[in-house]
């Protein structure tokens, strides 16, 4: 692609993104010793807190394991992380910012103006993974490739069109869904790495954009809760109804982009094993009850653990019968709020 | 068996336990309200909280109902609810309680649980009911 087309293709994206923005012809300054949900404070608090970038991630570090890759599988991860993304730069310069006029507390715009940012850090977290184990001309292919799926395409194309749409609440489903679902089919890969001990340092890194859209999905999901609770019970069996409808959509295109991505390498069952198990979260972010039935969510557990390496059933009591009982090891904890 | 438990406002930890088939009693949501006080054997239930690997999981309306003595006595096990996306702080603040006050992590579930959660978790507090398993301290 030239610099001209470069410049073209921005152009036309900003035409897109000024269709329907509203701006506030009023503002009143921000007063946060006067927050009216302190859900509001409870996540800036964590999301500042969660705070990173991508440059304080040795990856480097994998440079000697990404050479034991076979070409399939470099192609393959390249593929996965351009199409990751595409999904956080559509939520960082749309989907957080579309958000933002339907914010009912002045709290919620500024939580929303972070996370706007820190898709748009996540966004450029790939290109630091692409520019320390690839070369350019492999970078502009993977690239390339995103634009012409036909999977990803899509995904982009159908959340997109609900972002223009005219429905406050509409929108915060969408967003939910993207934040908590449509990612999942590119977070198995590296999870997947990292199980088998290879990228581990890009795992570390992956866990922490898992961390930020786990807080951005229960965020936007509350706040669709919140916003759900003045609807009549016609519209709200509307809404529920148009969730389980853009769910299905969205399902049976990361079902097929799923099968184009892990055919090759014989892992698609396994991965949409992952999705639903976090399409089923997605939909309890929305408040909604767990569609898909256990026997098609039993992730492969060295996916879970890469995930969260103490989610192992043995730390359930009930669910091992007691007999693999352990008293969790000591931790320091702030013992000036514990009396005892 | 009781379950005493803390939810915010977001309340998903609440629309959980009011899933299960065993009497609950919530926590007081605003850390100045008066906290409850138990004279029977419960199982806690408590999401997570805070920013980082030390600072503040537990919910602090959970630590200043267990700051009271006779509370703690009758504590058998902690159900810790949260996302496994929150990686190693998954349901960290259950497993903090259980090491600060001796008793085991009975269950983990993710968000509102779902329907083999409920199962697993009331069958497993029948069980609770029935054994002669030690209170903290």
């Amino acid at each position: 692609m030239t610099a001209a087309d470069a410049a073209a293709e921005c152009e036309l994206g900003r035409e897109l993104n000024v269709e329907n923005l509203t701006l506030a012809s009023h503002v009143d300054a921000i007063n946060w010793n006067r927050v009216i949900d302190p859900v509001d404070d409870d996540v800036w608090d964590r999301l500042t807190g969660n705070f990173w970038l991508p440059e304080k991630v040795p990856l480097s570090n994998d440079v000697p394991s990404w050479a034991t890759l076979t070409e399939q599988e470099k192609t393959l991860t390249m593929r996965v992380f351009t199409g990751l993304t595409l999904l956080d730069t559509i939520q960082g310069t749309v989907g957080a910012i579309s958000l933002i006029p339907d914010a009912v507390t002045p709290h919620e715009e500024a939580v929303l103006t972070n996370i706007a940012f820190m898709e748009s850090v996540h966004a450029k977290s790939y290109s630091s993974i692409f520019s320390t184990l690839c070369s350019t001309k492999e970078i502009d292919e993977a690239f390339r490739w995103s634009r012409e799926n036909t999977y990803l395409q899509s995904k982009a194309d159908i959340i997109l069109s609900y972002y223009r749409g005219d429905d406050p609440l509409k929108r915060k489903v969408a967003s939910t869904l993207l934040e908590s679902f449509l990612f999942y089919s590119g977070f198995y890969l590296p999870m997947y790495w990292s199980a088998h001990a290879k990228l581990t340092n890009t795992a570390d890194l992956i866990r922490l954009i898992i961390r930020d859209e786990a807080v951005h999905g229960y965020y936007i999901g509350y706040k669709y809760q919140r916003g759900l609770e003045s609807q009549s019970e016609e519209r709200k069996q509307e809404l529920k109804d148009y969730t389980m409808n853009l769910m299905f959509e969205l399902y049976e295109n990361e079902v097929a982009y799923t099968h184009d991505l892990y055919d090759s390498v014989g892992l698609a069952e396994d991965c949409k094993k992952f999705l639903h198990y976090n399409a089923n979260k997605a939909l309890m972010n929305l408040g909604y009850e767990a569609m898909f039935p256990k026997e098609l969510t039993d992730v492969n557990p060295a996916i879970l653990a890469a995930l969260s390496p103490n989610s192992d059933e043995n730390h359930d009591f009930f669910s091992g019968s007691g007999s693999s009982y352990v008293i969790g090891k000591a931790e320091n904890t702030e013992d000036e709020d514990w009396d005892f | 068996m009781l379950l005493v438990y803390y939810s915010s406002s977001s309340g998903y930890t609440h629309r959980f336990v009011g899933k299960l088939r065993h009497p609950s009693l919530r926590l007081p949501i605003l850390t100045k309200d008066e906290t409850l006080r138990i004279e029977e054997p419960f199982v806690l239930v408590t999401p997570t909280y805070g920013a980082g690997p030390n600072r503040g999981a537990v919910p602090k309306q959970v630590i200043k109902f267990l700051n009271i003595e006779s509370n703690r006595r009758h504590l058998m096990g902690v159900i810790g609810a949260g996302n496994t996306n929150f990686g190693e702080e998954y349901c960290r603040a259950a497993h903090r309680v259980a090491a600060k006050c001796h008793v085991p992590v009975l269950y983990r579930v993710e968000l509102l649980g779902t329907p083999e959660d409920v199962e697993a978790v009331n069958l497993g507090l029948d069980k609770l009911c029935a054994s002669s398993l030690k209170t903290a301290m």
